[in-house]
């Protein structure tokens, strides 16, 4: 199977770069939430992000925390994440990373983690509130599956953080576009375009950036810089609104930011 | 090492930093500042300050000799620190940290609360300073304890009923997490227990450790000599700390943290997060927290607002793991019945929070017999929970039975 880095180097040679797409396992249900998903793919997103809802998601913006809220309550548990991928990659060639915060990898135990999203077919995790500073079980864990770690940059992260991020990170670099929290926003922040020089400066491969990305014309102008532009919120709200088939509609709108102009 | 040496961000296996990245430089802007602040004789002089002129310290003990009649005959004290300014010891910390928010040079305090007291200090501070202020409150919270929502406004500052998972502390604190992501460049978030990201136990616990140091003075100084046992109740536990720090190095010296039982630690509507609870990873720290099999944090119930929360301090969880403190449960019942024997014995009417604390010293009487000396912290005064005590007890008229 092809790895995020290459699937994101490979868009980078034949479009504007790639498009990631975010949905919460579980929302909303488990089967409607694999087939969103494989909806995403089969309208050109090319990595997806499946989000592991979590009682307290502190990044999350009101579109996000609703729907993994919702799929708390239907009876979320963290296995349904790992069978979530496992289904998604039998139906996809898209490469497919978690995002979690950090307890309930805890709990479940990092190594016994790592081997079930690794033996499902998973391509690594996005952390959220890990930082490489407190990453010392996961990096091992990682070192020791070959997964991906995503780590987050922010437009406030000094020139020595982000270089510690860059040499942490593998996959991507996860550039925060602005300062706040995911939902879909009228400007990406010039901030952003910043941030990806930065990251360029400290030897990232391939940044993409995420947070408040809604329309083909925002994955457009973040390619323009970055290797890969990630949209989140806009994609659950058409989730809720409409289901896999509105999810797809939005993705293929999307895709057609990732074109060369 | 002593024990009082101890400092963030590691306390054993517990605290740590587990945040976003787009927070770190925020708190390590706030470590350094603190940091400097430390080593500031200047710092030290205007915190001492404003505790002697505005809050009024040192905070007096009183013996509580009606009540301990109560307790086996022990000898019970009380260190009120529900006679500072705003009611209870939140202000300690407060003041602290609004003083290194002018240093830092920030226009805008936020915060998070679960009685209000924490609010009602931040607000109190930011009237003081000329600070913006916005503060997050349960929507729960935001009812029962309504008073401190008023008193809040009338301080000028703006109150945010949080709506979502809980509607209490934990909710509140997710809240002003987000809002400091979202403005971390104009402002500063005041947080309010030994809790969080580093450096916040760490030095929250600083601005709290006067409560202990003026104790332990007060103690020796009435009685000759150390007390038997030290006794506050613990939700984040900053109280706590606050008064057991000044003894952590005095091994005789029994500390003992009470938790909110709620209606009872054997059932699931407790926030007995140390009796109860594991380790794990809960805003920003790695401390006990009650939780289920996936790491999802559960919804704790205390009829106290103060204690109403699923975590606890790093450092608490430090001391439990060593031995040197204990922590019980003391149920919401046994909590109101101690809220009303001080009242009737003494003429103090404690904070439903700090009931639980009293109610824990009349347990350990008990136990210990009548040669022990049992020093109570009084955190806070119960003006605010009016309402919730009279519902409890039938107090409006047509209410009784």
């Amino acid at each position: 199977m092809r790895t995020v880095g290459e699937v994101i180097a490979r868009r980078n040679r034949e479009a504007g770069g790639a498009l990631i797409g975010y949905l919460p396992v579980g929302f909303p249900t488990l089967d409607e939430s694999v087939e969103a998903a494989v909806a995403l793919v089969e309208n050109g997103v090319d990595v997806l992000e499946l989000g592991l809802p979590y009682s307290d998601p502190v990044m999350d913006g009101p579109v996000i925390q609703a729907a993994t809220q919702q799929a708390l309550q239907n009876g979320f548990r963290i296995a349904d994440g790992f069978e979530a991928v496992r289904r998604i990659t039998e139906r996809t060639d898209a490469p497919v990373l978690i995002m979690t915060y950090w307890n309930p990898v805890v709990q479940y135990g990092v190594d016994r983690f790592a081997d079930e999203l690794a033996a499902a077919g998973g391509a690594g995790l996005i952390t959220p509130d890990l930082i490489p500073d407190e990453g010392a079980d996961w990096l091992a864990a990682t070192e020791r599956t070959g997964l991906d770690r995503v780590f987050l940059a922010a437009p406030t992260s000094t020139d020595a953080r982000l270089a510690k991020t860059v040499e942490a990170s593998r996959g991507f670099v996860y550039a925060v576009s602005t300062m706040g929290i995911t939902g879909a926003r009228s400007d990406v922040d010039r901030a952003a375009r910043t941030l990806v020089s930065r990251l360029h400066d400290a030897g990232a491969e391939a940044a993409c950036v995420g947070v408040g990305i809604s329309t083909a014309a925002q994955v457009a102008e973040v390619l323009e810089y970055a290797e890969g532009a990630i949209v989140g919120s806009a994609l659950v709200a058409a989730v809720a609104e409409g289901g896999a088939e509105a999810a797809g509609r939005l993705a293929a709108e999307l895709a057609r930011g990732t074109r060369p102009q | 090492m002593a024990l009082r040496d101890a400092h963030g961000p590691y306390f054993g296996d517990f605290g740590g930093r587990f945040v976003p990245e787009s927070l770190v430089a925020a708190l390590d802007e706030l470590s350094d500042a603190y940091e400097l602040a430390k080593l500031d004789p200047a710092f030290h002089e205007e915190l001492a300050e404003l505790g002697r002129s505005y809050t009024g310290r040192p905070s007096i003990i009183t013996e509580a000799p009606r009540f301990a009649e109560h307790a086996g005959g022990a000898r019970i004290i009380l260190k009120r620190e529900d006679l500072n300014h705003t009611g209870s010891h939140k202000i300690n910390n407060v003041l602290g940290q609004a003083l290194l928010t002018k240093r830092i040079g920030k226009p805008r305090v936020i915060a998070e609360t679960g009685a209000g007291q924490h609010g009602v200090a931040t607000a109190t501070a930011a009237a003081l300073f000329g600070l913006d202020c916005t503060i997050y409150m349960g929507e729960v919270d935001t009812e029962r304890q309504a008073l401190n929502v008023a008193r809040m406004r009338l301080l000028g500052a703006e109150v945010v009923a949080v709506k979502t998972g809980s509607r209490t502390l934990k909710d509140a604190i997710n809240d002003a997490m987000r809002d400091w992501v979202t403005n971390v460049e104009t402002t500063n978030y005041v947080f309010g227990t030994v809790a969080g990201p580093h450096p916040f136990p760490e030095m929250v616990r600083d601005f709290q450790k006067i409560i202990g140091e003026e104790a332990r003075a007060q103690m020796l100084e009435l009685t000759g000599a150390l007390p038997t046992a030290v006794a506050a109740c613990v939700g984040g536990g900053s109280n706590a700390i606050g008064i057991f720090h000044a003894f952590l190095d005095d091994v005789d010296v029994r500390l003992i943290g009470f938790e909110a039982g709620g209606e009872g630690a054997e059932t699931p509507r407790h926030a007995a997060t140390i009796t109860k609870g594991r380790p794990g990873v809960l805003h920003g720290a790695r401390s006990y927290l009650l939780q289920d099999e996936d790491g999802q944090t559960i919804e704790s119930h205390s009829i106290s607002a103060g204690l109403d929360y699923p975590g606890v301090g790093p450092e608490h969880s430090w001391l439990a793991a060593l031995g040197r403190a204990e922590y019980r449960p003391v149920t919401d019942a046994a909590a109101m019945q101690a809220l009303r024997l001080l009242t009737r014995t003494e003429g103090i009417i404690p904070a439903i929070e700090s009931a639980h604390a009293l109610a824990g010293a009349l347990e350990l009487g008990r136990e210990l017999g009548p040669d022990a000396v049992i020093l109570v912290n009084l955190s806070g005064r119960g003006d605010k929970d009016m309402d919730t005590a009279a519902e409890y007890f039938g107090l409006y008229d047509g209410e009784q039975a």
